[in-house]
């Protein structure tokens, strides 16, 4: 679990994240949502540590990411994964090499072991025929399943996603969507997901956060949020024409 | 100038966050030998064949220019000793790697920038510049390897141009090679040679890993990287010799 309490963070004199409070709890699928510029990639990399946040903690379990020694908070980060916008697989490595190589960095794994558990995460996100390859030589969907593969296979307690399906065909998307839904559930995985793409919302959304203007408007589910009354969401979610006349027909007001 | 003095900054910053949280041994060793199959193996076939043809040059020019009756023959391969020990391959052999290594070495890390490699190493908590700087640093300190073959290959290039291109006889170049021979120069040289290996692994990799931007940003950061680290290489060859020679 991670507990947000009043997060705030700024860039010279911009405040990004005004104040978040909120809970991301194990098993669910977190999605943090917003418009372009609402704050939702500072408040992932705040989540990361890759942002100090100026005020406000974040907890991990309990433990406070800010004030942990430098060894507790190396522990720390071997237990979260990431899979990015990009995929962001070493481009010098074949496949199963970026899968094993947080095993190669922080565990004590013989090659043997570390060839065995790469094996299992590569079962697991059904990648086939793929072992050897390069990154450069499989399809977007397939290096995002790298991705996930490389960012579970230490069995971590928390995963991060930014725009995991970005760039994705939607028939993908929905796989790569489920996929993370399924791993979440199977792991017991605190998840939290940066994205944009409504589909997701509605396919994985366990737990919604809406943001805007670095503040958080809307907390709910994937059935709570099609028939809120909060004129944010109403705005995000029916930002296209053809939607807002469905809403208009299913509201009888048409 | 206030932006320069920051980089210089930042630079020596850098220097030192490399040296932290070092990554495991058996893969860092892995990827040393890697950086000096690519750095140091992969530069000799260029420097070989640079170093050769240059000799053969400068020993043909100095021919050229030594008409005179009254100076002896022997003096074009003491010419071309000192061309090449002193100044030739320490640092025209460097200014040349800091377009080849250079490029290879700020590319790399650049690319690993914009596709957001080098976030994913920070992400796992692994300490980026050391993952990557390291290796390289460690690579350079074979670099005179490189530098002593170019002053072989290059003295042997001007035996073969003088005494092929019937200029001077070929125990006339090797009585000029062995005259008033003094040691501390090619020490003087390797001394050199360990600095710009230094500068040659460290600046590229600066203007490679604070990059910011896409794809036409690694280009210009490439072209920032071989201007700086030449600039660098012609500055402490300067201040070098000055300390060293005089």
């Amino acid at each position: 679990m991670i507990e947000v309490k009043d997060l705030k963070k700024s860039f010279d004199d911009k405040e990004v994240l005004k104040g978040i409070t909120t809970t991301y709890e194990a098993g669910k699928t977190n999605l943090i949502i917003g418009q372009s510029g609402s704050g939702k990639t500072v408040m992932l990399k705040t989540l990361l540590g890759v942002h100090l946040p100026d005020s406000g903690q974040i907890l991990f379990d309990g433990r406070d990411f800010a004030t942990l020694d430098p060894n507790e908070k190396r522990t720390l980060r071997t237990e979260m994964g990431m899979v990015f916008q990009g995929s962001a697989l070493f481009d010098s490595m074949t496949v199963e090499e970026n899968i094993g190589f947080p095993l190669k960095m922080f565990t004590n794994k013989t090659n043997a072991e570390i060839r065995d558990r790469v094996q299992e995460v590569i079962d697991r996100v059904e990648l086939i025929d793929a072992n050897k390859k390069m990154p450069s030589e499989i399809s977007g969907g397939m290096q995002k399943r790298v991705a996930i593969a490389r960012a579970i296979v230490n069995n971590p307690k928390y995963l991060f996603c930014d725009e995991p399906n970005s760039g994705l065909d939607p028939k993908t998307a929905i796989v790569i969507d489920e996929l993370i839904q399924e791993i979440t559930h199977e792991y017991n995985i605190t998840t939290v997901i940066n994205t944009h793409d409504m589909n997701s919302v509605l396919q994985i959304g366990e737990h919604i956060c809406f943001l805007k203007d670095g503040k958080l408007v809307w907390e709910g589910t994937s059935k709570e949020i099609m028939v809120t009354d909060n004129e944010d969401i109403v705005d995000f979610v029916y930002s296209s024409e053809l939607l807002r006349e469905i809403r208009r027909f299913h509201s009888g007001k048409k | 100038m206030i932006k320069m003095l920051a980089n210089i900054g930042k630079y020596f910053i850098m220097l030192g966050e490399i040296f932290r949280r070092p990554t495991k041994w058996r893969l860092m060793r892995n990827l040393i030998f890697k950086e000096i199959d690519e750095l140091i193996i992969g530069s000799l076939g260029i420097v070989a064949f640079l170093s050769f043809f240059i000799g053969a040059v400068v020993t043909i020019q100095t021919a050229l220019n030594l008409n005179n009756p009254i100076i002896p023959k022997y003096l074009i391969g003491f010419t071309a000793r000192q061309s090449i020990i002193l100044e030739f391959s320490p640092t025209f052999v460097s200014i040349i790697m800091a377009g080849r290594m250079g490029s290879y070495i700020t590319s790399s890390i650049g690319t690993m920038r914009v596709t957001e490699q080098i976030d994913a190493l920070e992400v796992m908590g692994i300490n980026p510049l050391n993952y990557l700087v390291f290796p390289k640093l460690i690579a350079s300190i074979t670099y005179p390897f490189v530098i002593a073959l170019s002053m072989f290959i290059g003295i042997f290039g001007g035996y073969i141009a003088g005494s092929l291109g019937g200029y001077l006889a070929p125990e006339e170049f090797v009585k000029g090679l062995q005259d008033d021979f003094q040691p501390f120069h090619v020490i003087y040289a390797f001394i050199k040679t360990a600095v710009f290996g230094f500068i040659l692994a460290t600046v590229p990799s600066f203007y490679g890993y604070y990059m910011e931007g896409g794809a036409l940003e690694v280009g210009k950061a490439s072209t920032k990287a071989f201007v700086w680290t030449s600039i660098s290489i012609i500055i402490c060859n300067y201040i070098l010799t000055q300390m060293l020679l005089t």
